[in-house]
């Protein structure tokens, strides 16, 4: 057995651990010290991950591969991000707490644990650890209702999607007679194979995931909880669960229910978020709403990916992933400099005449809403580009016809935020910013405005993730 | 060498003019672009002048690539032989004359190096025209002289009515473009080649050839060559696309000049000429030829007769000499629409920089009503006047009576019927010329004054820089006529034209040309006389006469004063409809269904996206139901689908 595939995970838990120990034992303010320290454990466990073997362990409960790597950096990336834009955030709102980044390094530490899992029961552990977390950090916030409101809520239906997907293992456990990935998708080696029990079981498990990722129509906690979060909580919700969740459902339909026809389950979901996404947000007033309606709608596009079931179509996912989470910590990162007088401000209408008051600031936003909107050549085209091929190639003409319909739907929120900054008459001026924030709001800028120079490596380094898969 | 500059420095000069005209200011634009036209003229005598007095061989002096695909190749060249040759040093004398006209007309202008960056760009397009060695050459240099048109028939923009008929002109010539362009498109279905070179030796070979449309069958050369003629009826304003020729007076006076005398109208000449080894194969485009040019010079010189501005008679002139060049044309006298083409140049421009002349010294009145006594003031207006209207009503031994005549009989000797038909129109037209030309020159000059005493008290003679040239075009339509005669049309013709004009093997009405009776070939020149006393009679013995005329035969009268109600009938048939048509593709199909559809989308949408909203009620219950009801919707679909 090798211990050792599972070591970027150990050592990550373990640094969690001490940072505990640290932040608990060590007199005076430790939340700074604890949030470098949680930064530089992603930044080791990254280093590791990269390095890492290729192989199954754990009694074939834990696997690490291409796919798994792949996935595992992303999320390492996306939380450190997270993190860095807290730092700020909380210390201006007074809720800095050192326990704040040790609970995103343990979440950290359930999405990797779910994207190397190979089993039922690590599938699980890994997620409840993440979630567990996740409900903490959403009410972080707790002398604010609405943050502990949305932590309620989170955990109260995230409670019930647990239970669905305990269910659904179970029912799996016992129709096909095995919890490991390659065990049940060899007891179910044909569709004809497929009892009526198993297909509900899958169709269980595929809500408890689809749950996570917040696809139509188990979507209906995303926006009372984006909106309630702390905003640097909602940006790490948007990423670093998101990639795995997703990871994990295509994992969990491309090994062990491989056979089973869940395409149409998929495209109804896809299609059903891209709608959703799309006319949900034109109502709303929030950044932060119409971001979790953003993100529905952008979850519905990916979908078109896993939809096509092929390489290409698992490629077009990852790279998706990847761009995503730069626009989404950019944006984020961008709506947590909306502060006036010591607080956060989050209207759309909070943003009239950036683009005369701060036009950096303005010209980043722009670049992340145009990018989500899908104009060429900044990043989110390519993500678009690369789902709506693969799923032309398989011929679904349906999901592409509706993506990119739903795309034109989608620019006119997005429009309306450059709208607003540019052509509205400016109010007051936003408070100054960390220089954390600013490096985040260039630095994704930078990226998502200049990935149509270098999308080889992404592309092929997706493409051999995907590969892995198969 | 010489022949590209006097081809190419219009263009530079007109570059320069209309790029850094705002930086180098009026004087200095006006002088670059008048010393690239004097030298493009000198190298265009000089070329004209060592290929048919100094034995220099034709050629092609070849630019560059245009086009190289597959087997479709096009060459930038210029071709040079008699035929382009003497239009090149036409067109060059002619246009210089007129840019250093325009020095003085032009004075007080607000655009003054607009105004000749476009003129050396009309006389750019039109030496391209001239001188391709191709169709798709030529045809560019075609639309560049559409777009010089359109451009200075529109010169002053801020007056409405010059952009409508700058619209006018473009449009009309659209039409005809379009035969141009489906000629040339079929001349290439057909040869296999757009290159002049190898055209015409292809065309004998598929002279029997039919196209076959709708169970009829016609011939292949007739049908390129209508089609061509079309293009020219355009360019060269023949009955049915002249329209837009009597409303180009919009532009500044040069400007007509330069579009009736050397560019533009005739191209539709030139283009016959130059596709004469096509035309000898189709003998029915030729008879429609000459059928549209007999028609058009009797319909427009009848209004000639009754207009009253001075620049619209002169206009009308100008088409129905346009065609006398096509009678000759299908009669098979390439020759002498040339001849007749290169003699009008020079006393049409001088007509028309005369009149220029006239209304510079009127204060901009170009009603001849409002004129009169003036020939006194304006002595050398008046004389060259004089000279322009000799030339024009082919009086001995003014120029036009040479190439007029020389129409004349080639149309009497060709035997056909539509020959005797461009005979017998040409000769009323000559008296209808004669006729206007002299109660022009009476209304304008003579009798009492009839303008206010305002504008008699400023009546003057033109500066030095706008009678000069007058003087030198006079000089031109005295002399082109009897100098130049026996070299386009008399014996000598064979070797000065080369090979540039082809005469088919049974064409010989050059020399059957000497052989009609001399009654027919004095006619015209009677006529033109009776012509000249007839007006003399009715506006100096009997003033009273043209008014009782008008009264007597008012439906005729009032037919010819609208121009046989050409434009009212266009308005009718097309313009009224198409208009019609485009308010209701504007109302119905833009505003109510390409505007509509997506405002009712959006509109739905917006709806749409409130009702969404509403769903999120903010209810735990209400979202853990979501969940269930669709675990169970999609689950249900899950087992009905495996």
């Amino acid at each position: 057995m090798n211990w050792a595939l599972a070591l970027p995970e150990i050592v990550l838990a373990l640094c969690g651990m001490a940072i505990l120990l640290l932040g608990v034992l060590r007199r005076g303010d430790t939340t700074a010290l604890c949030g470098w320290a949680v930064l530089a454990a992603f930044v080791l466990a990254a280093a590791l991950v990269a390095t890492g073997a290729d192989g199954h362990a754990y009694h074939d409960m834990f696997i690490v591969d291409a796919f798994a790597r792949f996935a595992k950096l992303l999320i390492l990336t996306g939380a450190a991000l997270a993190c860095l834009l807290a730092m700020d955030w909380n210390r201006r709102e007074g809720i800095a707490r050192f326990e704040f980044p040790v609970l995103a390094l343990f979440a950290t530490v359930g999405m990797m644990l779910m994207v190397s899992a190979s089993s039922f029961m690590s599938l699980y552990l890994g997620l409840e650890l993440q979630s567990l977390s996740l409900y903490v950090m959403a009410a972080f916030a707790r002398d604010d209702v609405r943050s502990s409101e949305a932590g309620l809520k989170y955990f109260v239906l995230g409670a019930l999607a647990s239970g669905l997907l305990l269910y659904g293992i179970s029912l799996v456990y016992g129709f096909s007679g095995g919890l490991d990935f390659a065990g049940v998708a060899q007891a179910v080696a044909s569709p004809e194979l497929a009892s009526p029990g198993f297909i509900v079981g899958v169709m269980f498990v595929v809500v408890g995931l689809a749950f996570k990722i917040s696809a139509v129509p188990f979507h209906m906690w995303a926006p009372d909880v984006y909106q309630g979060a702390p905003t640097p909580v909602t940006a790490f919700f948007g990423t670093a669960p998101k990639v795995a969740a997703m990871a994990l459902l295509l994992r969990v339909l491309g090994v062990p229910f491989v056979h089973v026809p869940w395409i149409p389950v998929v495209m109804l979901m896809s299609i059903g978020s891209m709608l959703l996404g799309s006319f949900g947000a034109i109502a709303q007033t929030n950044i932060k709403r119409l971001m979790a309606y953003s993100s529905i709608g952008h979850v519905g596009y990916a979908l078109i990916g896993l939809a096509a079931g092929t390489v290409d179509g698992v490629r077009g996912v990852l790279i998706y992933l990847v761009t995503y989470v730069f626009m989404n910590i950019g944006s984020f990162a961008v709506i947590a400099a909306m502060r006036r007088r010591g607080r956060a401000v989050e209207n759309i209408v909070d943003l009239a005449g950036l683009g005369r008051t701060d036009p950096g600031l303005a010209l980043a936003l722009a670049v992340f809403m145009f990018s989500m909107a899908g104009i060429p050549p900044l990043a989110g085209f390519f993500g678009k580009l690369y789902v709506f091929l693969a799923a032309v190639q398989r011929g679904q003409w349906t999901l592409a016809v509706i993506g990119v319909l739903t795309s034109v739907i989608g620019a006119v929120y997005y429009l309306r935020v450059i709208k607003v900054m540019y052509f509205d008459a400016p109010g007051e001026p936003f408070e100054a910013r960390a220089t954390a924030t600013s490096v985040l709001v260039f630095g994704c800028a930078l990226f998502t405005a200049l990935f149509f120079l270098f999308p080889s490596a992404i592309v092929a380094s997706a493409d051999a993730a995907a590969r892995s898969l198969f | 060498m010489i022949y590209a500059i006097a081809v190419f420095a219009p263009l530079a000069g007109s570059l320069i003019a209309g790029l850094f005209g705002r930086a180098i200011g009026d004087r200095a634009a006006q002088a670059v672009t008048i010393t690239c036209m004097v030298l493009a003229s000198l190298c265009g005598i000089t070329a004209f002048a060592q290929l048919v007095w100094g034995g220099a061989p034709t050629g092609t002096v070849l630019l560059g690539t245009w086009v190289d695909v597959d087997r479709f190749h096009l060459a930038w060249a210029l071709r040079y032989d008699t035929l382009s040759a003497v239009m090149v040093a036409m067109v060059t004398t002619i246009a210089t004359l007129i840019h250093i006209y325009s020095v003085g007309y032009m004075s007080h202008d607000k655009s003054i190096a607009r105004f000749f960056s476009y003129l050396s760009l009309f006389s750019f397009a039109m030496l391209m025209l001239v001188t391709a060695d191709n169709l798709v050459q030529l045809f560019f240099g075609w639309e560049g002289v559409g777009l010089a048109s359109y451009l200075l028939i529109g010169f002053w923009y801020d007056r409405p009515s010059a952009c409508a008929a700058a619209m006018k002109a473009f449009i009309v010539n659209r039409i005809g473009d379009l035969g141009f362009a489906l000629g040339i498109a079929l001349l290439f279905w057909t040869v296999g080649s757009v290159e002049f070179s190898d055209i015409f030796p292809a065309i004998a070979a598929h002279q029997g050839e039919f196209y076959n449309l709708l169970g009829s069958n016609f011939p292949v050369m007739d049908v390129i060559g209508v089609l061509l003629f079309i293009g020219a009826m355009g360019k060269s304003a023949q009955i049915g696309l002249h329209v837009w020729l009597p409303d180009a007076m919009e532009g500044p006076t040069p400007v007509s000049a330069l579009i009736h005398a050397a560019t533009m109208v005739t191209a539709g000449v030139f283009l016959m000429a130059r596709m004469s080894p096509l035309l000898e194969y189709a003998p029915g485009a030729l008879a429609f030829v000459g059928f549209i040019g007999a028609t058009t010079a009797l319909f427009a010189a009848t209004i000639g007769c009754v207009q009253n501005d001075i620049k619209r008679v002169i206009a009308y002139s100008t088409c129905s000499q346009l065609g006398y060049m096509f009678i000759a044309a299908g009669a098979g006298a390439y020759q002498a629409s040339i001849f007749h083409l290169f003699t009008h140049a020079f006393f049409k421009a001088l007509l028309f920089l005369g009149a220029g002349s006239v209304i510079h010294a009127m204060s901009d009145e170009q009603d001849i009503r409002r004129m009169g006594g003036i020939w006194r003031k304006i002595p050398i207006t008046y004389t060259v006047f004089w000279i322009g209207s000799l030339a024009l009503a082919g009086i001995i031994p003014f120029a036009g009576y040479y190439s007029k005549d020389a129409i004349l009989e080639a149309a009497f000797a060709s035997g056909t019927g539509i020959g005797m038909y461009g005979y017998v129109c040409g000769v009323a037209a000559a008296f209808l010329t004669a006729f206007y030309s002299w109660r022009l020159i009476i209304l304008t000059f003579h009798g009492a004054p009839r303008a206010d005493h305002h504008t008699m008290e400023h009546v003057h003679e033109s500066p030095l820089v706008m009678t000069g040239p007058l003087m030198a075009l006079a000089l031109g339509a005295i002399c082109t006529g009897f100098v130049f005669h026996g070299q386009f049309i008399g014996a000598g013709w064979h070797e000065f034209w080369r090979a540039s004009i082809f005469n088919g093997p049974n064409n010989h009405v050059l020399a059957d040309m000497e052989e009609i009776p001399s009654l027919a070939a004095l006619l015209p020149s009677i006529v033109g006389i009776a012509g000249i006393a007839t007006a003399y009679v009715m506006y100096v013995l009997k003033p009273s006469l043209p008014g009782a005329l008008a009264e007597r035969f008012g439906p005729v009268y009032r037919l010819l004063l609208n121009k046989w109600y050409v434009d009212e009938l266009y308005g009718a048939v097309f313009v009224q409809p198409y208009r019609r048509l485009a308010r209701q593709l504007w109302q119905v199909g833009d505003a109510i269904i390409i505007d509509g559809v997506p405002n009712g989308l959006a509109s739905m949408t917006t709806e749409g996206s409130g009702r969404v909203a509403r769903l999120q009620s903010g209810s735990l219950a209400m979202y853990a139901f979501a969940m269930l009801i669709g675990l169970v919707v999609l689950a249900a679909l899950f087992l009905l689908v495996r």
